[in-house]
C-alpha cells in the first residue's frame, strides 16, 4: 500500500484525495455560511430565521441547492455564450484553487509552496476577471455598470490589501504560509500590527464585495449588478464563489494576523485542542463579524467606497508600511530565516 | 520530478478539480430542469419596457483612470514584495533605495491626488 503511493499514479491518487479532503470541508462549510448569515441576520432583527427545513433549518442549505439545480439555465439572446458560461465557472474555480496552499495545521498545506502568499495575491487579483466577463459577456446595461463598479472597487482594495501583505511579509522574512504562522509563536500579528489588521479586515469586505461595499450588486439601483442576467447553476456558482470567497478571506485574516493553528496561549488548557480546531475557530469567528457588519452598517455610497480605499486606506497603510521596514531595520529586529 | 515543481503539482489538481465540479454543476442543470426559452425571457433585464441598444457602450473615464492608477501601485506591490523578504540581507542601503523609489511614487500621487483624479463627484 505505501508502495502504491510512491508510483505517479499513486501520487495523483493522492493528491486529488488531499485536495477533495480540503475542497469537500469548504463547500460544506460554505453550504453552512448561507444557513448562518440568514440565522445570525435574523437573530440580530429579532426574527428567527430559516426553521422549517430539517431540525432548527438545519437541511436548509440542500434545500436551496436542489431548488437551484431544478431551475432553467437562461442565456439571453444578446449574450456571448461562451464567456456567459465561462465566468461564473472561473469565479468558482479561483475561489477554489487558492485553498491548495491554506496551511491548515503545521505543514498541512497540500501545495507547500515558497512563495504562497504571492499565490493568493494572484488569484485573488484574478478574481475580477470572472466580474468583468460576466458583466460584458449579459449585454445587459445593469450587468455591465455593476461589474464596473464592481470591478473598480476589487481593484481599489486590492492595492492596499497588497501594502498589508508586504508589512505582515517584513515581520516574517517568508513568502511560505507555514513560515507566516510559526513567526506568530511569541505574540499574534494583530497586536503589533493591529491598524494594518484593521485595513486588512475591512478591504477584505471590500474585496468579497461585502455590505457597507456591495453597492456592485445594490439591489435597489442596479438589482443584482454583473449577476443580474444569471439563473439557476450559473447564479449558484456566483453565490459559491462569494461565500467561498468569505471564508478565503477569513482564512488570510486568521492566517496573517491571529496565528493560523496556534493556540492564544501556549500553557495546558488552551494547547490540548488540536490545531485545525482553532484555525476552524478563528475563521468562524471572522465570519460572526463579516455577517455582523452586514447586520449593522448602512451601505456606502460610490464615492466615500472610493474615497476611504484611495484617500485613507492607501497613504495609511504606505506609511504604516514605511515606519514598521524602518523601526525593523533601526532597530536590528529583522527576522533571518533561511 | 524536479522537487521545486512537485510542490505546485497539487494546484493543477485542485484546478483540474475545480473545472471538473464546475462542469458537472451546470452540465446537471441543464439535464435535470426543464428548458423552455421564449424570446422575452432570453431578452436582457430592463425596468419597465423593452430592452433597446447594445450595453456596452461609452462609460465613465473615472473607471479608466481607476484602472491606471492602479497598475502603477500594483506594480509598486510587486516590487514590495522580493524587497520585503530580502530586507534583512540588504540591511539600510536596500532600505534607503526603496525609500527613494516611493518617495518618486509619493510625488506622483499627490499629483493625482491634488489634480481631483481621486475624486469621485
Amino acid at each position: 500500500m505505501a508502495a502504491f503511493f510512491h508510483t505517479s499514479f499513486g501520487i495523483l491518487i493522492l493528491t486529488v484525495l488531499q485536495a477533495l479532503a480540503i475542497i469537500v470541508p469548504v463547500l460544506l462549510g460554505m453550504a453552512y455560511l448561507t444557513l448562518a448569515e440568514r440565522k445570525v441576520l435574523a437573530a440580530i432583527q429579532l426574527r428567527k430565521g430559516p426553521n422549517m427545513v430539517g431540525p432548527f433549518g438545519l437541511f436548509q442549505p440542500f434545500a436551496d441547492a436542489i431548488k437551484m439545480l431544478m431551475k432553467e439555465t437562461i442565456i439571453p439572446s444578446g449574450a456571448n455564450r461562451v464567456l456567459f458560461l465561462l465566468a461564473p465557472m472561473l469565479t468558482f474555480g479561483l475561489a477554489v484553487i487558492a485553498w491548495a496552499v491554506i496551511p491548515v495545521n503545521d505543514g498541512w498545506g497540500i501545495a507547500d509552496i515558497n512563495v504562497g502568499i504571492l499565490y493568493l495575491f494572484a488569484i485573488s487579483s484574478l478574481g475580477v476577471y470572472g466580474i468583468i466577463i460576466a458583466g460584458w459577456a449579459s449585454n445587459s446595461k445593469y450587468a455591465f455598470f455593476g461589474a464596473l463598479r464592481s470591478a473598480a472597487q476589487m481593484v481599489s482594495y486590492e492595492v492596499s490589501i497588497g501594502f498589508v501583505m508586504v508589512t505582515v511579509l517584513i515581520c516574517v522574512g517568508s513568502l511560505n504560509l507555514n513560515d507566516v504562522v510559526l513567526a506568530q509563536r511569541t505574540v499574534w500579528f494583530c497586536v503589533p500590527l493591529f491598524p494594518m489588521f484593521i485595513i486588512f479586515f475591512i478591504s477584505g469586505l471590500a474585496e468579497t464585495n461585502r455590505s457597507p461595499f456591495d453597492l456592485a450588486e445594490g439591489e435597489s439601483e442596479i438589482v443584482a449588478g454583473f449577476m443580474v442576467e444569471y439563473s439557476a447553476m450559473t447564479f449558484a456558482l456566483f453565490f459559491l464563489g462569494e461565500y467561498t470567497n468569505m471564508i478565503l478571506m477569513s482564512a488570510m485574516t486568521t492566517i496573517l494576523f491571529l496565528g493560523g493553528w496556534l493556540p492564544p496561549f501556549d500553557i495546558a488548557p488552551f494547547n490540548w485542542i488540536p490545531g485545525p480546531l482553532w484555525f476552524v475557530a478563528k475563521i468562524m469567528f471572522c465570519l460572526f463579524v463579516f455577517i455582523w457588519v452586514r447586520g449593522t452598517f448602512p451601505r456606502f455610497r460610490y464615492d466615500q467606497l472610493m474615497r476611504l480605499g484611495w484617500k485613507v486606506f492607501l497613504p495609511f497603510s504606505l506609511i504604516w508600511l514605511v515606519l514598521t521596514a524602518g523601526v525593523l531595520v533601526f532597530m536590528g529586529w529583522l527576522p533571518h530565516v533561511v | 520530478m524536479e522537487p521545486l515543481l512537485a510542490n505546485y503539482f497539487p494546484i493543477l489538481v485542485f484546478i483540474a478539480l475545480a473545472g471538473v465540479i464546475a462542469s458537472a454543476m451546470i452540465g446537471g442543470s441543464l439535464l435535470a430542469a426543464k428548458q423552455k426559452p421564449y424570446p422575452e425571457k432570453l431578452s436582457a433585464y430592463e425596468c419597465g419596457f423593452e430592452a433597446f441598444d447594445d450595453a456596452r457602450r461609452r462609460f465613465d473615464v473615472r473607471f479608466y483612470l481607476v484602472a491606471i492608477l492602479f497598475i502603477i501601485f500594483d506594480l509598486e506591490v510587486a516590487f514590495l514584495f522580493p524587497w520585503a523578504v530580502s530586507l534583512a540581507d540588504i540591511g539600510m542601503f536596500g532600505f534607503l533605495s526603496m525609500l527613494g523609489f516611493l518617495a518618486v511614487l509619493t510625488v506622483g500621487f499627490i499629483y493625482e491626488w491634488n489634480k481631483g483624479a481621486l475624486d469621485w463627484e
